[in-house]
């Protein structure tokens, strides 16, 4: 157990290293995310004027968005590291060792789950900075905190998953688009109830990602949303264990070659 | 008569590779309508906010910001292609060859036009297919098309300057962020009117409001604010045509 604790360590610390040394890597995360916020913030203003919206304040509503967002440039970053890993034949020399697979891919997500925690500090202080009001208060900043985590690493597993199947940083890029498809198809901009277009509804209600935003967004609007935080924790849970399974299947298969 | 002949080849060559390679087209064509589903669809009750005011629904309205978008865009991916082209090596080549190289931008230009005339059928199609209510004339359509041409131009250009500067694949965001930032800092989700905060102060001088609302008027078949919104795409295009020039011109510097 001390030896596999050290092996995760000992790879968590070169991937938060690998990570800060690249700007691109931390800027990126914070800077767009919040860019879109500052955007949409302005121009959807007006839609607090809906009967029905949930808020008088569209940055309340809509800070949930950069979470996510976040979290898809984990998915990004994981999958990109990773790939490298494998080109650069990394990964190849692990298998010499007796480094064990959960190991190898804890270790590797290390760098994406504290790049998840800085982001999420950076998106809530921003939301609180420009007057957004946390319902749930203390305790819920905790629990947005500790979903934020557990997104970054579940989206952080998808990437994983993606570079280990793929073994091509490039191919790990371009499924970026993809997961921006399901973020624009979700009710980040719009709560489901007020969405007019049936068939738009009924694809963001299938879509997983509606209720990682509304589980966020319960917390800072609602309060304490026992259903909106079951789902939000539910679907991430999901998705962590799923992905890490297929992962470790995939690793198992890679580092057999 | 040899700046055509340059232009022409350029322009083939850009096409050719365009539209025989999935990859670059692709993305080009699906995002433009994914952008358009997700405003169009997603938001259509934005309309019923008081004073939003377009007669001819939701989906028109968006459907003139995502043309101007893929506008745009189609600009600056076809700026993307000669960035390639000098990692390549083939524009150094190019340089070398060229008799009158300012053909050489006219090519990319001409190539841009051409890809988002692929870009903007589709787009119309399906506009037009999901039921969109158009209420202007056949005359007040082509004003809306030539705004829309008139900036995939600007864009180009754009992306042509930093492409030429930079050299690179690299500058990428360089030519794609301030695209970006100036299509979403203009009136996207509502009409200007009711735009509240910093935002509203940063659409009113960002000349890209006036092409958008402009655009607007033309669908709707109430043309306003026309002048102002070609003479700010029209001066887009002659000082990006100087600095796409200039960029030119360092890139030969360069060797």
């Amino acid at each position: 157990m001390h030896a596999f604790a050290d092996q995760v360590y000992l790879l968590a610390r070169r991937s938060v290293v690998r990570t800060a040394r690249q700007p691109a890597n931390v800027i990126s995360p914070l800077l767009f995310p919040m860019l879109l916020l500052a955007v949409n913030a302005g121009g959807l203003k007006a839609e607090t004027r809906l009967p029905g919206f949930p808020t008088t304040s569209f940055v309340a509503f809509a800070l949930a968005v950069p979470f996510i967002q976040g979290a898809l440039f984990a998915t990004m970053n994981a999958g990109t590291d990773l790939a490298r890993d494998i080109q650069t034949g990394f990964l190849n020399r692990l298998t010499l060792t007796p480094m064990r697979r959960l190991a190898v891919l804890g270790g590797q997500l290390g760098g994406v789950v504290t790049m998840g925690l800085v982001q999420a500090v950076v998106y809530l202080s921003v939301g609180l900075a420009v007057g957004v009001h946390v319902k749930a208060g203390p305790l819920g900043i905790l629990v947005l905190l500790v979903f934020a985590v557990f997104v970054a690493l579940g989206f952080g597993a998808v990437g994983a998953l993606a570079a280990l199947r793929t073994g091509s940083g490039e191919a790990v890029q371009g499924l970026f688009p993809v997961f921006f498809v399901f973020l624009f198809i979700s009710s980040m901009n719009i709560p489901r109830n007020l969405m007019e277009i049936t068939w738009f509804r009924d694809v963001a209600t299938a879509n997983p990602v509606s209720y990682l935003l509304e589980c966020v967004r319960s917390l800072v609007i609602t309060g304490w949303d026992g259903e909106a935080l079951a789902l939000g924790f539910g679907i991430t849970a999901a998705i962590t264990v799923i992905s890490l399974a297929f992962a470790s299947w995939a690793l198992k298969v890679r580092m057999a070659r | 008569m040899k700046t055509l002949a340059v232009a022409q080849g350029v322009a083939w060559r850009t096409l050719h590779n365009v539209f025989t390679n999935p990859s670059l087209l692709i993305p080009s064509i699906v995002f433009p309508l994914f952008f358009f589903t997700a405003f169009a669809g997603g938001l259509s009750r934005v309309q019923n906010v008081p004073g939003f005011g377009f007669p001819d629904g939701y989906t028109a309205f968006q459907f003139v910001f995502v043309l101007l978008q893929s506008a745009a865009f189609g600009g600056v991916f076809t700026g993307f292609g000669i960035a390639r082209d000098f990692e390549s090596g083939f524009a150094r080549r190019l340089l070398l060859a060229a008799p009158h190289r300012s053909g050489i931008v006219l090519g990319y230009g001409v190539a841009a036009l051409a890809r988002w005339a692929v870009t903007v059928s589709v787009l119309t199609a399906v506009a037009f297919a999901v039921g969109m209510h158009v209420g202007g004339s056949g005359v007040d359509l082509f004003g809306l098309y030539a705004l829309g041409l008139i900036l995939n131009v600007a864009a180009l250009l754009w992306a042509c300057g930093v492409a030429m500067r930079f050299r690179t694949m690299q500058a990428g965001p360089v030519m794609q962020m301030p695209v970006f930032l100036v299509l979403f800092f203009a009136p996207v989700y509502v009409p200007l009117s009711l735009l509240q905060g910093w935002i509203h102060g940063v659409a009113v001088v960002n000349p890209l409001t006036r092409v958008i609302e402009a655009g607007r008027g033309f669908l709707a078949g109430s043309p306003t604010e026309v002048g102002v919104a070609f003479g700010a795409a029209v001066a887009l295009v002659l000082g990006f045509s100087l600095w796409a020039l200039r960029g030119l011109r360092k890139a030969e510097a360069a060797g």
